[in-house]
């Protein structure tokens, strides 16, 4: 079985790698580039644990091939804070508490990130929307979406 | 323990700097990061992949398996099956709220005479590649001998059913069965006598419930990462509740002595209940074994939904007179729980907490524990009460509507309190549950108006939480920070409020204390992150090894003022003189008696080996307003609040969280959460799209109110919080349906499907 050479760029990191068809990005992400900070929690497209951004577009990471990466611009939650800095919606999910277990973070975080970036704005409705491809268990969602509301406000204020 | 026993409330009067704070938690940074490591996110070089072959059929005895053809793929280095685990007698210990008997759980890792359930593991391989170790499962032959099957409960209960142990003879009837059944047990318990009980009643409604097995639905597969080494010794790293318990079940299960085992926790997922048993770890361990390279499992999600442990479906019938006046005066229930193939649901805690939010005289539980061919069931947060208290609840409204009375104040008037008599067996201590039934009368919501085909309900719920064993070990290390090592895993924010508690104690900032939690081999036995015990036990051991560490450094401090121990207090982080009488010094910080410490006995820490009783019971109740579409039967969560008692919110905000998390279970399981089955017996609805747990967008906000009436038998007077949030919601639910459309659904979930046919048949 030969492989594919792919060459891509991660959080501004240029990547090679080589992959058979059968891996998802999700998969080259966690098991080639050591970037285990987008989960798979359901492999099916259902759960957003593994979200990424590519080119500028929310996906999931398990629904792209690694194939798929040659050329993109992949962003992860690995790439969100600057140094030491944590990007503002990191920062208000520490203050509002808006984690339990902390599995569904990362991509929750992606997501919302995509989210204000399109939409600085956003209503509490559009909020939920927006994530209602990111399953969470643990919290009910009310300080999930209580922070990326505030955060929004505050990055507006920036 | 008994140290623990004679702790004082010190909160008595004082004000409080870190308990009640919401402080950062410890572990933040690295969840908001990506860079706190999960079940599967640990890898380790040379290591294998590990795949389970798991049955297609729901009953089937297993005739033979094959697996030479796996055994010569290139690139497969072992492969397991029953042969490989030695079977263990019958043997109950604790696992959580639930016990796990050994016998079982070797043939629940792995199918020995048949399979059981459509999931049930048949085999296991070890190869280089995920890729090839598929691949080597299609290669394993086995043949089936295919036997008719039961999913529903009361089906398993009927005398012609097909039996899944035929040496299962029933415990606690008399005349004891001679033929093998699916009855596992039955179990009483009663007070008083319930025949003059209904005698005395005006209104007498008894009712059956039916609900179906939900999954505590985790975002993180179980995974795991085993490497064993040639010394015979053993490294284990997987996604738990409980890394003790996972070395406990896993040194039986390979026959190992426990120290040669050490188990590491990884971050975990999520749990709920779910991750307090195994199912990867063993197979990891004897693959590994096999190959002397480390070997990684981890489960797919349909594998989570298929062969792990949801909780139980059951068939309730409760019966509960009561007078005009409001006054019950008897309560009666049967509980049938399936328990999946192997005995053990959560029947019982179902009957202790059925009618326990009631102060009665005369109630009588029965219980059974019913085998189906389904997957062994799992806790699933305060496993068994949502479902009894459910269908309790239920009955309770519709009486109060009887006979024209406010649903609380039918509530208040029969209220559980200090001092009453519980049928499962203790008087109750000091508990919140009027408190809590009042905060709803005086809250917003309760005023709030509906509109036209809105509804509201209530429903209450009652855990008794649990302590039980833990140890914990605090360094003051050499700059005067100090680190906290626990055993218990963080599941839900508990390094902040263990860190809360030990800063109050020490007097200290909140962020010189780094928490770590311990692998197997660095600390003594810790119980599971299970039952509601994690800040109540863990907290008292974390408080008593403060206090430890305390007295430890008094002594020192009295060596160097050479003045007697007795005259050295602690207070706002340093030894202070307590009195002028003890003599003129200036106060002595941590850092500056740690500094000192190779000089006056080398290093300091505290340590607490405990068996924490004493929990205090936790009380809540629901409040819900739903809006009903009465062309498609959808229903809308409009507004919903918790209240309970958390005796003290030691980290408010994780306190709120579980409340909230609780709180969209209940809807998820009220609404749209079930396991479907085919005639064939496996599961036809295995991952998220079809087993739709609730999303942001379905949800309000959750509102939340914290009743704080303190548990005496904690420092700080805390309660177990995180299994009550799972009780009263599915009842709350159904009475808001029931207020809304005057119809009173009596089978879970309550889906469009189902609520539009019983509109379409109330208007026939």
């Amino acid at each position: 079985m030969s492989k594919y050479h792919v060459t891509t760029t991660v959080n501004n990191d240029d990547f090679e790698f080589l992959c058979d068809t059968s891996e998802t990005m999700l998969d080259v992400l966690r098991d080639q580039l050591n970037l285990t900070g987008s989960k798979e929690g359901c492999a099916t497209g259902d759960c957003g644990a593994c979200s990424v951004v590519m080119d500028g577009r929310l996906v999931c990471s398990c629904l792209v091939l690694g194939v798929e990466m040659e050329g993109k611009s992949i962003e992860t939650i690995e790439g969100m804070a600057d140094g030491e800095d944590l990007h503002p919606l990191q920062q208000k999910f520490l203050d509002h508490a808006a984690l339990q277990c902390g599995i569904c973070t990362p991509g929750v975080l992606v997501a919302a990130k995509a989210l204000l970036e399109k939409n600085p704005d956003p209503t509490e409705t559009e909020v939920r929307y927006w994530l209602a491809g990111n399953l969470c268990r643990c919290t009910g969602y009310d300080k999930i979406i209580r922070a990326v509301m505030d955060a929004a406000e505050e990055m507006r204020a920036a | 323990m008994d140290n623990s026993l004679d702790m004082q409330f010190s909160a008595g009067g004082k004000d409080l700097k870190y308990v009640g704070k919401r402080t950062k938690r410890p572990d933040g940074v690295d969840k908001v990061t990506g860079r706190a490591q999960f079940g599967a996110d640990t890898r380790l070089p040379g290591m294998l992949h590990g795949k389970i072959l798991r049955s297609p059929h729901a009953h089937a005895r297993i005739i033979s398996i094959d697996t030479s053809k796996a055994e010569a793929l290139n690139g497969v280095k072992a492969v397991v099956t029953r042969d490989d685990f030695e079977d263990r007698e019958s043997e109950f210990v604790p696992a959580g709220e639930m016990m796990v008997n050994y016998r079982d759980m070797v043939r629940n890792i792995m199918a020995r005479e048949k399979v059981l359930y459509d999931g049930h593991a048949v085999a296991a391989v070890a190869a280089t590649s995920i890729v090839i170790a598929r691949k080597a499962l299609k290669l394993i032959e086995v043949e089936y001998e295919v036997l008719p099957h039961v999913i529903n409960v009361v089906d398993a209960m009927a005398p012609d059913a097909p039996v899944l142990h035929d040496d299962l003879i029933t415990d606690g009837v008399d005349p004891k069965p001679t033929k093998g059944s699916n009855v596992a047990k039955r179990i009483e318990f009663k007070l008083g006598d319930v025949a003059a009980g209904f005698a005395q009643a005006d209104e007498i409604l008894e009712k059956t419930f039916d609900t179906k097995p939900v999954h505590q639905g985790y975002i993180e597969p179980h995974a795991c990462l085993a490497s064993f080494s040639e010394s015979g010794s053993a490294d284990l790293w997987c996604s738990t509740q409980g890394q003790y318990l996972v070395r406990a079940h896993c040194s039986k299960l390979l026959g190992m002595e426990i120290s040669k085992l050490r188990v590491t926790p990884s971050e975990i997922g999520g749990g709920f209940g779910g991750k307090t048993v195994v199912f990867l770890e063993p197979v990891a361990l004897a693959l590994s074994k096999k190959t002397f390279r480390p070997v990684k499992m981890t489960m797919t999600r349909d594998e989570v939904f298929r062969s792990s442990g949801p909780t139980s479906g059951a068939n309730v019938r409760v019966k509960v007179g009561i007078t005009k006046d409001g006054k019950i005066t008897a309560a009666e229930a049967e509980l049938k729980y399936q328990a999946g193939a192997f005995q053990g649901s959560s029947v019982q805690p179902g009957c202790m907490c059925a009618f326990a939010p009631y102060d009665l005289e005369n109630v009588n539980v029965v219980g059974w524990d019913v085998l189906t061919n389904r997957p062994k069931v799992a806790a699933y947060r305060a496993p068994g009460a949502p479902i009894s208290e459910y269908a309790v609840e239920c009955v309770i409204d519709e009486l109060a509507e009887r006979i024209g009375m406010d649903a609380i104040e039918l509530r208040l008037i029969n209220a559980a309190k200090e001092g009453t008599q519980t049928a499962y067996g203790p008087k109750l201590g000091p508990v919140g549950f009027v408190e809590v039934l009042e905060a709803i009368q005086a809250s917003d919501h309760y005023k709030a108006p509906l509109g036209p085909n809105q509804g509201r309900g209530i429903g209450v719920g009652f855990w008794f939480n649990i302590g039980g064993e833990t140890c914990v070990s605090m360094s003051v290390n050499e700059d005067g920070t100090l680190t906290l090592i626990t055993g218990s895993p963080d599941i839900g924010g508990s390094r902040a409020s263990m860190c809360n508690m030990a800063a109050e104690e020490l007097g200290i900032d909140v962020d010189k204390i780094n928490p770590v939690i311990a692998d197997t081999s660095s600390l003594g036995f810790n119980f599971l992150s299970a039952g509601s015990r994690t800040t109540f036990a863990c907290g008292m051991a974390t408080i008593e090894a403060a206090r430890k560490a305390i007295d430890n450094m008094r002594e020192r401090v009295a060596q160097i003022w050479e003045i007697p121990v007795e005259s050295v207090i602690w207070e706002d982080g340093a030894a202070r003189p307590a009195s002028s009488n003890a003599g003129e010094f200036d106060p002595m910080t941590l850092p500056e008696i740690a500094l000192m410490a190779p000089k006056t006995g080398g290093p300091i820490s505290g340590h607490a080996e405990i068996n924490a009783q004493g929990a205090g019971p936790g009380f809540g109740a629901h409040m819900v307003d739903v809006e009903v579409d009465k062309e498609t039967g959808h229903v809308k969560v409009l507004r919903y609040t918790v209240i309970q008692d958390a005796g003290k919110a030691i980290h408010p905000s994780y306190v709120e969280g579980q409340y909230q998390g609780g709180a969209v279970q209940c809807i998820g399981w009220a609404l749209n959460e079930e396991y479907i089955y085919g005639e064939d017996g496996r599961m036809q609805n295995s991952g998220f799209l079809d087993y739709r747990i609730p999303l942001a967008s379905d949800l309000p906000m959750i509102e939340t109110i914290i009743v704080e009436v303190p548990n005496p038998n904690h420092p700080y007077g805390v309660r177990g919080v995180g299994e009550t949030p799972i009780i009263p919601g599915l009842a709350a639910m159904s009475n808001a349906i029931s207020d809304a459309t005057g119809l009173r659904m009596t089978e879970l979930p309550m889906s469009p499907p189902k609520v539009l046919k019983a509109i379409k048949e109330a208007s026939a």
